[in-house]
């Protein structure tokens, strides 16, 4: 005789595996156009971490004798590396991507207990480590050359990019935080920086220094409304974040323009887009009610441009994140969804006969 | 008519087209019934038969024990076969008190008191007379009718809601009801009206039965009862959401809805109370939808109360494949069961043979905190939070989370990406606590018992030591006493 | 400078000094109810299965923190968690787990009507006369195992009380499949 199952006896047609698979399908677009914008190392990158993201975390659950299968087949894992690869610079060497990848499913997550244990977003406290461990080769960018172009690396210039850290010559950019963080340290005011680095357009569809998701925010954009629109993710905290940073730099803009950058230059450079959509949407990290995760987003979005505007730092995505990741448990705490029956503080509702 | 939104809630698929064109049958007299003393909240029932008894249909047979209980009455006239234990309809598949009637194939009425004017009888003799018939709620909760319409009665209720819901997936046995006896539930919603002098009435349908609702509007004609169509979605059946819907009031935490004003029953109870308050004809049978992928010939029937599971199966034409699991009740908060021996009780709305890609059950994952039990919970908890305490024993963080708000109702599970039982851990933690409960009363009164025995000890041991002591003073005066004599008659003597 | 910090320093240390005497004085618990208060929680038979001198003994021993929390064997897992969240202690429940309620059972058959069992029964539920069979109340029973003991023909024997629909619930869901070996 089986054993008896409790009910229900039907379920909707969902997994891990399916909601993992859909963030991937919605990040797709803009990493084909990161592909193309940055060319062969962007490639050889984004499949190094993905490799050491999947052989690391086939080790670890060996080592802990847990099942390898299930745990690699959710695409958690695959999903944490292709989100880091996504915040590398493209031209950075392998051993980058190979360390990123280790940290972010070794000690980001494995080590808090594997999936759904980890308190920090590991994609996040990968970056933040490579950030503060090897600052030189996180900031190193480069302007786009898009596949096809005359300057474009080809195949095995690309290979040499990418494992023998070979810059290419003349080739090295400043994002564009990067540079006017630079240039007020040089005393330049934020009109004299932007003039002929930053153009909205071109910010939108990314022909500029940055990251795979830096650089294709309006492909991040739609991948975004995708998993809105399918259900994954739920507005919150998306809306939340970007208005946490957008409504501050309009502000301190209308303030003084030339020290402050307004709303669209923040919106659209750094890793705004892709904190706002697949970042901070991160259900493991993130708070569990819709009004949890709308105060989570705004605190990522008002912490990102407080790191940006006063910081040591010319982006704060991933410090944002990782400081609101540690408040989620607070919030969770405290913002709780009223019960049927009870009044916000959990007492009975008074019996009311009425008519 | 304005609706209240209801919170959280999800969309199973409704698989009601399988059995919803089909016409109420009555399934054939079976040879033997089984009849457990307990197919109510409650304590059960007390036989008033003996083995060899003959019976006839609709006698009672056992009387309901107790403030909250309900009759048992003989679904069919014949001969008791047995009093003893019988599988119980229930997932421990435990044996259950249960009286097996043969029966003699003549179905043979008991005299009946019918009531010329049901509208001329008073509350009391109403709620009397629903009692009598051993009526309980038939949606699924199996609450004794006439102790709830006592209840609503004293505390005072003004708005009647008749539940037509009907929310879970499969069952179609209230849609077929509502559409073939529109015009006796209506009476019987007007009965239960009267009896707690109710002064609006709402019979809430969902969308998804249009013919019932036009069926019940018709009926409901010229009548004060008005038909309420609910959008289609699950839980709306269940008591604290469709008064949250008609009303958009709740009822207090641990409260009753009569503590709002309101008194929900469900549209088959009202045709139960109408068939016993008008022909005198106890709760001896009811509608049960026969369904799910693997039944031949999905069907509603009209089956007595004791009858095996396996011969609503085969009068479905059996299966058409085999079933990968069968359940007692909707898919969402039906019991699985095992053995199709088991007797039809007065709550099973529906027996249903699920195929595995209709179940969609997958091996638990872990949690990713993605929060869909929390979106679809319509009480308002935090499934996964609660779970996660359960998981580790910590029970009373789970109740400080809300765990008894919880209504079972099995959303949290249905939607839950990685398929953990959540639902599940939670009828678990009520269960252990109620039996830490149960246990720490019984070491209350042993403890007692402990005490009074020590006392009684220590007491015998203090007489003892007392007699002793008296007998040793009166030894002592006694030979003090011949001392005292001897010294006298010495002095005496000399 | 080097006289401030010293000034402020000891300001600092002087009225936090004077914060915690008043806390000490206006906070003050009365004695030690602990003992009590655990023997309250204590099934109260005394029947001595935990090694103690009766339930005083043992609460004396848990106030101490010289015992676990599952020291009584009667009063299983109930007892051990209100004990382990009286005292604020992880309560080890690994071991419990698998402990069926019990209860005395007598077979008529070879009871003898001796009387010895229901003489050292520390709760009377077993009612009985000389020369007559015993019963026993499933009530009143604590499974102490004290009458096993005594009974010359092995007739009582502590047996799992039977599952009924009353005291059936489900059992807790198996463990997440994360857990499972490879």
């Amino acid at each position: 005789m089986n054993p008896i199952t409790h009910s229900p006896h039907a379920h909707a047609p969902v997994s891990i595996g399916k909601v993992m698979g859909t963030v991937l399908l919605a990040l797709t677009p803009a990493t084909l156009f990161g592909f193309w914008l940055y060319g062969w190392p962007a490639i050889n990158l984004w499949a190094v971490s993905l490799i050491a993201a999947i052989v690391g975390e086939a080790f670890v659950l060996r080592w802990q004798q847990r099942a390898v299968r299930p745990a690699l087949m959710d695409g958690s894992g695959i999903l944490t590396a292709w989100l880091l690869a996504m915040s590398l610079p493209p031209f950075a060497p392998w051993w980058i991507a190979v360390l990123g990848s280790l940290f972010a499913v070794v000690v980001g997550k494995q080590i808090f207990g594997g999936l759904g244990q980890n308190v920090f977003n590991p994609a996040m406290a990968a970056r933040v480590m490579l950030l503060i461990s090897f600052p030189l080769e996180m900031t190193s960018w480069v302007g786009p050359l898009p596949l096809g172009s005359a300057h474009a690396p080809g195949l095995l210039d690309s290979l040499r990019v990418t494992f023998l850290s070979q810059p290419l010559d003349g080739m090295a950019s400043a994002s564009l935080l990067g540079h006017v963080k630079t240039e007020f340290t040089r005393g330049v005011g934020l009109d004299q920086a932007l003039a002929g680095y930053y153009a909205p357009l071109s910010a939108l569809w990314g022909s500029r220094a940055g990251s795979l998701g830096e650089s294709a925010a309006v492909f991040i954009l739609l991948g975004g409304v995708f998993l809105i629109a399918r259900r994954i993710v739920t507005w919150h905290a998306p809306l939340a974040m970007l208005l946490g940073v957008a409504v501050p730099a309009l502000l301190f803009n209308m303030i003084d323009a030339n020290h402050y950058a307004g709303p669209l230059v923040h919106l659209l450079s750094g890793g705004v887009m892709l904190g706002a959509f697949f970042i901070i949407t991160d259900p493991v990290t993130s708070p569990n009610t819709a009004t949890g995760q709308f105060i989570f987003g705004l605190g990522c979005g008002l912490l990102t441009w407080i790191i940006r505007t006063w910081g040591g730092y010319p982006e704060g995505v991933a410090f944002a994140v990782m400081l609101m990741n540690a408040a989620t448990p607070l919030i969770d705490q405290y913002v709780k969804p009223r019960i049927y029956g009870r009044d916000r503080k959990g007492a009975a509702l008074p019996a009311n006969k009425g008519s | 008519m304005k609706l209240f939104e209801l919170r959280g809630g999800v969309h199973p698929e409704g698989r009601k087209d399988l059995s919803a064109g089909r016409h109420i049958r009555v399934l054939p007299l079976p040879k033997k019934l089984f009849v457990p003393l307990q197919q109510h909240i409650g304590a059960p029932a007390t036989p008033l038969v003996n083995v060899g008894d003959k019976v006839l249909k609709g006698q009672l047979i056992a009387l309901a024990q107790g403030a909250v209980s309900s009759s048992i009455h003989a679904p069919t006239s014949g001969v008791i076969a047995a009093l003893g234990d019988f599988p119980a309809p229930h997932p421990s598949g435990l044996p259950v008190p249960t009286i097996t009637i043969e029966s003699d194939g003549e179905d043979k009425w008991i005299a009946r008191d019918e009531a010329y004017d049901p509208f001329a009888l008073t509350p009391e003799d109403i709620a009397a007379r629903v009692g009598a018939a051993g009526i309980v709620g038939l949606g699924g909760a199996t609450f004794p009718a006439a102790l709830k319409l006592n209840l609503s009665r004293n505390s005072g209720v003004h708005t009647l809601i008749m539940n037509g819901g009907e929310c879970e997936p499969y069952l179609t046995c209230d849609d077929r009801i509502m559409r073939e006896r529109a015009g006796q539930i209506v009476e019987g919603i007007r009965l239960i009206a009267h009896a707690v002098a109710a002064k609006e009435i709402l019979v809430g349908i969902e969308d998804n039965k249009p013919d019932a609702i036009a069926a019940m509007q018709a009926a409901a004609e010229g009548t004060p009862v008005k038909v309420v169509v609910m959008p289609s979605m699950y839980p709306m059946g269940s008591e604290k959401q469709i008064i949250q819907v008609l009303t958009g009031k709740e009822i207090p935490a641990g409260g009753r809805p009569a503590d709002i004003g309101v008194l929900v029953h469900n549209v088959a109870t009202a045709y139960a109370v109408q068939q016993a308050v008008c022909y005198g004809k106890p709760l001896i049978s009811r509608i049960v939808t026969v369904s799910g992928g693997a039944i031949m010939t999905p069907c509603n029937v009209e089956a007595l109360i004791g009858t095996p599971v396996q011969e609503l199966i085969d009068f479905a034409d059996g299966y058409e494949q085999p079933a990968a699991r069968l359940v007692l009740g909707g898919p969402m908060m039906g019991q699985q069961f095992t053995h199709t021996g088991v007797p039809v009780v007065k709550g099973t709305s529906g027996v249903l043979a699920l195929m595995q890609d209709e179940i969609g059950q997958a091996e638990p994952s872990p949690c990713i905190r993605c929060s869909t039990c929390v979106r679809a919970c319509p009480i308002g908890l935090v499934p996964l939070e609660m779970a996660a305490h359960i998981r580790v024993s910590d029970l009373s963080g789970a109740v400080d989370l809300g765990l008894k708000d919880c209504i079972a109702c099995g959303s949290c599970s249905y939607v839950c990406p990685a398929h953990i039982p959540l639902v599940h851990y939670f009828n678990y933690a009520k269960g252990d606590l109620a039996a830490q409960e149960r246990t720490k009363l019984k070491q209350e009164a042993t403890r007692k018992l402990a005490e009074a025995r020590n006392e009684r000890l220590a007491r015998i041991e203090r007489e003892r030591a007392e007699a002793a002591a008296r007998r040793k003073a009166a030894r002592e005066a006694k030979e003090r006493a011949k001392q005292e004599a001897a010294a006298k008659a010495a002095e005496e003597a000399a | 400078m080097l006289f401030s910090a010293i000034v402020s320093l000891t300001m600092l240390g002087a009225i936090l000094g004077l914060l915690l005497g008043v806390a000490a004085r206006y906070l003050k618990v009365e004695g030690n109810p602990l003992v009590a208060e655990i023997e309250q929680l204590l099934p109260g038979s005394q029947c001595g299965q935990c090694g103690f001198a009766g339930c005083t003994g043992a609460a004396q021993a848990l106030a101490d923190g010289t015992a676990p929390a599952g020291l009584c064997p009667p009063g299983g897992r109930a007892v051990m968690q209100a004990l382990a969240a009286k005292l604020g202690i992880e309560a080890d429940l690994s071991g419990v787990e698998d402990n069926v309620p019990m209860m005395a059972e007598i077979k008529e058959e070879i009871c003898i009507g001796c009387t010895r069992c229901f003489k050292v029964c520390p709760t009377d539920a077993i009612m009985g006369a000389a020369q007559q069979i015993h019963v026993v109340f499933r009530e009143a029973c604590t499974a102490c195992g004290k009458c096993e003991e005594v009974c010359p023909t092995e007739s009582v024997k502590l047996q799992p009380i039977p599952a009924t629909l009353q005291s059936w619930h489900w059992p807790k869901p198996q463990q997440v499949a994360e857990g499972a070996a490879a």
